[in-house]
């Protein structure tokens, strides 16, 4: 059922299925229609809260915030393709943890390709560092992820006290694929624009820094921290910043209302409050159970090491997404340290695959209608040098981190 | 020497990234007259299909997959990387932009069947001579190609001193009849 869910609609909105599956379930009586609400109390602010990031990271996008990143990093990186890969780390690590993953796959990755063709260097390593920081550096705060937005709900941490404890597991994760993609891509990296003549010669116009957008996310960033210490939704900070920037680009008809609209992609809400109903049915039908003996209690470090590698099978099984509604009511009495083991292994583990999961890299195979995907081979071995240990060392350091500030 | 001359008639110049510039000046430095010149770009379609894949891995977003822009980024500077070439070379020449899935190495083998001299650029370790000059496709190239090819450095070649000493004649019994290092007298 859970597969189904994964794997079948891929290629129309995930919702047209999740969404019908989930109203199945409930009209069939497999999951109560009390707890289905109750689920959907749970999952709605959540949602909300991603909704709003969504839209942020789109206005910050629509005010030239990753164009301008794009000419940042041609400028600093001077032609260097090893230096615009130290660019692309810092500007991914900072776009993934403050505005999303979506944000760094989706409206990022066209903008570094585009500056290292500009800057006529190859972009394997770029592209790649791009689709793994968005994994492996969403650890940091609860915004950075999906995955985090639902642990941080049933961790009961402050936003503070979160991003406190997973700052040293998100640098050693970056820290791992840093040091691993500069031996990786050493040909790619060593073949700079090189020869008489240098540059292409259209270094372009460079688009001024967008000052505004970047002081509402930075104020939106300590609304998050200051809200929740005051015990409010720190979403509301959410909502707040995308409301300041959607008003001024509407003001000045930047922006369309629509474009606002499709920007939080109602459906991906649909979809996850359907997935989480379905989770909760296959979860208190039996998979709960059956995973129950598997997840070690307590916050010993073996305990977060089997914690943490469960979590990274599971999400390469089927998905991130899933895996992570089915682990954290199990984690979570456990206490937060396990919840955020939890994280590390659904945010790191994906990078095994470059779908992130089994089940989407066995769909896109057999809708590939296009011959064949790029060398496979060569993209799971990356990705067996990075996971592990990042998985080792993030997992060490949020014990550490535990030991130091407590869960 | 005119006869073998003039068996060079068609020059193929593999453009890539980076290194495309020693490439088209050693055909205009080395090629001989009279020959005509093809410039190859071939795109693997990775990056594309890596940002694919990417925006796959996050479930349930539906409509904004960076991968078909990231190929009409690709496209639009394998036609730029092409026209600077030309300008380069500054002679009249064909232009071939091959997009592959994968494999780019083979696509390149393939075309040199027509080719009677295809001129490479080294594209690895650029600070010593020896294997490691070459990434992985390259060497796949120069290993398979179908005519001769004309192997380039993209800079001023490493020194023959770049070269490690050779290791220590293995001492042991795997040869007992080597001559013995010369005994002082």
């Amino acid at each position: 059922m859970l597969a189904w869910a994964v794997i079948r609609p891929r290629g129309w909105p995930e919702a047209f299925a999740a969404v019908p599956a989930a109203v199945i379930l409930i009209a069939a009586g497999v999951i109560p229609a009390g707890q289905a609400a109750t689920e959907i109390r749970q999952l709605a602010p959540v949602i909300g809260f991603l909704a709003a990031i969504l839209v942020l990271a789109h206005l910050c996008d629509d005010d030239g915030l990753f164009r301008a990143c794009g000419g940042w990093m041609a400028r600093t990186s001077a032609g260097s393709p090893r230096r615009l890969l130290t660019q692309v780390f810092l500007v991914a690590a900072v776009t993934t943890a403050v505005l999303s993953l979506d944000a760094t796959v989706v409206l990022l990755t066209p903008v570094v390709f585009a500056t290292a063709a500009r800057l006529g260097v190859r972009s394997r390593p770029h592209v790649y560092a791009c689709t793994h920081l968005a994994n492996s550096a969403s650890l940091l705060l609860p915004v950075s992820n999906l995955t985090n937005l639902l642990a941080f709900a049933a961790s009961g941490l402050a936003f503070g006290h979160f991003a406190v404890l997973m700052a040293v597991p998100w640098l050693a994760a970056i820290g791992v694929e840093y040091a691993v993609f500069g031996r990786f891509f050493a040909t790619d990296l060593n073949t700079g624009n090189m020869g008489p003549g240098g540059g292409r010669g259209d270094q372009g116009q460079d688009a001024g820094l967008p000052v505004f957008t970047l002081v509402v996310v930075a104020l939106t960033l300590a609304g998050f921290a200051g809200a929740s210490a005051a015990g409010v939704n720190p979403a509301w900070a959410a909502f707040a910043g995308a409301a300041v920037l959607a008003a001024r680009a509407l003001a000045r008809r930047r922006v369309a209302p629509v474009a606002l609209v499709r920007a939080a992609d109602l459906p991906f809400l649909l979809f996850v409050l359907g997935l989480g109903i379905v989770v909760k049915a296959v979860t208190d039908n039996g998979l709960g159970r059956a995973l129950a003996p598997l997840l070690p209690g307590g916050t010993s470090l073996p305990a977060l090491l089997a914690v943490a590698a469960l979590a990274a099978a599971l999400a390469n099984v089927c998905n991130n997404l899933p895996a992570v509604l089915v682990l954290l009511p199990l984690a979570a009495p456990s206490g937060a340290g396990a919840v955020l083991a939890v994280l590390l292994g659904v945010n790191i583990g994906p990078n095994l695959t470059y779908t992130g999961s089994l089940a989407t890299l066995l769909w896109r195979r057999i809708l590939h209608h296009h011959g064949s995907a790029p060398d496979l081979g060569e993209f799971t071995r990356l990705g067996l040098l990075t996971v592990p240990a990042a998985l080792v060392l993030g997992v060490l350091a949020l014990w550490a981190g535990l030991h130091i500030v407590g869960g | 020497m005119t006869e073998s001359d003039s068996t060079v008639r068609s020059v193929y110049i593999w453009v890539c990234e980076g290194t495309w510039r020693a490439s088209v000046d050693a055909a205009l430095n080395l090629a001989p007259a009279g020959a005509s010149f093809t410039l190859l770009h071939v795109s693997s379609g990775e990056a594309p299909e890596a940002a694919r894949g990417a925006y796959a891995g996050l479930l349930g977003r539906a409509g904004h997959d960076p991968g078909n822009r990231l190929a009409e980024l690709a496209e639009a500077s394998a036609g730029e990387l092409l026209e600077a070439a030309a300008r380069r070379l500054g002679r009249a020449c064909e232009k071939i932009e091959i997009q592959t899935q994968g494999h780019a190495e083979r696509t390149v083998v393939s075309a040199s069947a027509q080719a009677d001299l295809l001129i490479v650029a080294r594209d690895g370790d650029q600070a010593r001579l020896g294997p490691k000059s070459l990434g992985k496709t390259t060497r796949f190239v120069v290993d398979h190609a179908a005519c001769p090819v004309l192997l380039v450095w993209p800079r001023a070649a490493p020194g023959v001193s770049s070269i490690p000493p050779p290791p220590p004649h293995p001492p042991g019994p795997q040869d007992p009849q080597a001559p013995q290092a010369p005994q002082a007298p």
